[in-house]
């Protein structure tokens, strides 16, 4: 870790800065300072957002101004260790990757001149880190892909993307929780929940966490109560195409 | 049970209370009223906690029929209200007596009145508050997020405190304000601007655009230059003044995402976000430059008003 650098962004604000840049030997870092400053700021603490290399403290103004904010800020990361690995859980997501619910299967598999079996095994090939939670409730920004199987973000977002929609933009793939516009590359379908508001805790993904998906069949699927309903085309029409 | 039935529910009628704290890290948006002031002068009218449950009328269009008699209290932006056809002037706490209607036009002054209940208005929270997200599906008076719909019946369990008037010059939106002044704490990347731009942004005026919710409001005027790299995304605090590769600034409302990549000039203090979200398109506006410190004892009296 480089030196800590702690910034002010607003009246209640701060954003700790660890690194500068997205790397899962960063994680065990990013969950060590998550924990300190919880326990540091206690009472204070009305929002921590941890993300790729920061963590952002909303802290209450009716008990800390800035100054003592801040130093709560550096009493947390003084001696800081890195979290032991494993902390995180590990998680196995049963996708159905097939075109119909996952388009662009089509499109990666075409650029890299391979079968869809083939993008599939590399997609499953991996563990991924959860690095960061954001864009809606419990949706996980995970990473890093297999160089090859980067893609860019698509040039018109689809409005709507199912719930469990499991996703890739550039070097990160995630999951939909809800369903949500979105300009990702879908490329299947999981018929776990990701949010529910009676899930202890909520989401089922947490920064930290390992995720492996796992190939399974569309009646498989459907067991698991998944809805094997055609991803919706996407929304754009000639005039935004134009634009 | 009685209450007051919405016969006519208008564009985006909402359930706000204060906001949604402590989840944040899992994604989900912060919510809460837009003129989270408006609604904490109701609320005090009636004896409320500050940050009760109430209904945020957005633009008008509203109409309610009263089942039961009620003691209840307006505040925030004129949208032609009228009690059986009575107008009635936000900043006050009336009495609506069963079989009358109180109903919402359109904005005079201002996009946002307030409605407070004694004791507050019933709901169930979801994930600690009852703020209406639609597109998260989460509060509201299903506990799903939607707006309020015709049919819906607002009922609340409290009884209205001894009877208040406002302060002068509060709970109303100031009507001769000569510059729309916008406090913003400075911050973030402001580093990474041109040095021109930093002083435009201070020293030049700004329109409220048409593209403007509870997400975030886009100001229009001069092109602000960001120098810096990109960025990886971090949180986003409340009124965060973010800059896309047009230069035209966002400022960041209650229902923002919670994390976000773009480079930022620094965040308007709560209190200038309450102003802001009572601001029509084409509004001029001016970002003034404040200190934390400063920001805070501004931010606390107004608390120290509802004690």
């Amino acid at each position: 870790m480089s030196d800590p650098s702690i910034e002010t962004v607003g009246m209640d604000s701060l954003i700790v800065r660890l690194f500068d840049s997205i790397d899962e030997e960063h994680m065990p870092w990013m969950l060590a300072a998550d924990h300190a400053l919880r326990e540091a700021f206690g009472e204070a603490l009305i929002d921590l957002v941890p993300s790729y290399t920061t963590l952002l403290v909303h802290y209450d103004i009716q008990r800390l101004d800035l100054q003592a904010a801040r130093a709560r800020v550096s009493e947390a990361l003084a001696g800081l260790t890195p979290a032991t690995s494993g902390e995180g859980q590990r998680h196995v997501i049963p996708v159905w990757y097939d075109v119909s619910v996952g388009p662009e299967l089509e499109r990666i598999a075409e650029r890299l001149g391979v079968s869809h079996e083939d993008v599939i095994a590399r997609h499953c090939a991996r563990d991924y880190s959860v690095f960061a939670l954001g864009f809606a409730p419990g949706y996980a920004f995970m990473g890093r892909l297999d160089d090859e199987l980067a893609t860019p973000r698509l040039k018109t977002p689809r409005q709507k993307v199912a719930a469990g929609s499991v996703a890739i933009a550039e070097r990160q793939t995630a999951v939909y929780p809800t369903l949500s516009p979105g300009g990702w590359n879908i490329v299947g379908r999981t018929a776990v929940a990701l949010f529910g508001r009676d899930r202890e805790g909520y989401s089922l993904f947490r920064p930290g966490d390992k995720v492996r998906f796992e190939a399974i069949s569309r009646e498989a699927f459907i067991e698991q109560g998944g809805d094997p309903t055609p991803l919706a085309e996407r929304g754009d029409t000639p005039t935004e195409a134009q634009t | 049970m009685k209450g007051l039935i919405v016969e006519r529910a208008g564009p985006l009628t909402l359930i706000q209370d204060g906001g949604r704290f402590g989840v944040r890290h899992l994604g989900v948006t912060q919510g809460g009223a837009a003129d989270w002031v408006s609604l904490g002068w109701a609320n005090w009218l009636l004896g409320n906690a500050p940050q009760a449950p109430g209904v945020e009328i957005t633009v008008g269009g509203l109409t309610l029929y009263a089942e039961t008699s009620a003691t209840l209290a307006l505040t925030g932006a004129d949208l032609g209200a009228t009690l059986d056809d009575a107008p009635l002037a936000p900043g006050t706490r009336f009495t609506i007596t069963a079989g009358q209607r109180l109903a919402f036009e359109s904005p005079r002054a201002g996009l946002r009145a307030y409605l407070a209940f004694p004791g507050g208005l019933d709901a169930t929270p979801v994930l600690g508050s009852v703020s209406s997200t639609v597109r998260e599906s989460l509060g509201g008076l299903d506990g799903q997020g939607r707006v309020l719909d015709e049919g819906d019946c607002l009922t609340w369990a409290g009884t209205a405190g001894a009877e208040r008037t406002l302060p002068l010059g509060v709970g109303t939106l100031p009507g001769d304000e000569e510059r729309v002044m916008l406090a913003l704490v400075s911050g973030a990347q402001i580093a990474d601007f041109s040095g021109t731009s930093v002083f435009e942004a201070f020293n030049t005026p700004w329109q409220v655009d048409q593209r403007a919710d509870r997400m975030g409001v886009r100001l229009t005027g001069s092109e602000l230059r960001y120098l810096g790299e990109g960025m990886v995304s971090e949180g986003i605090p409340l009124g965060a003044v973010q800059v896309p590769a047009d230069g035209q600034p966002i400022v960041l409302l209650n229902d923002r995402q919670t994390i976000g990549g773009y480079p930022r000039l620094g965040a308007l203090t709560p209190l200038a976000c309450a102003r802001l979200a009572q601001c029509q398109p084409g509004t001029e506006v001016w970002l003034t430059p404040v200190a934390a410190g400063q920001a805070r004892n501004a931010h606390l009296r107004q608390l120290a008003c509802w004690r």
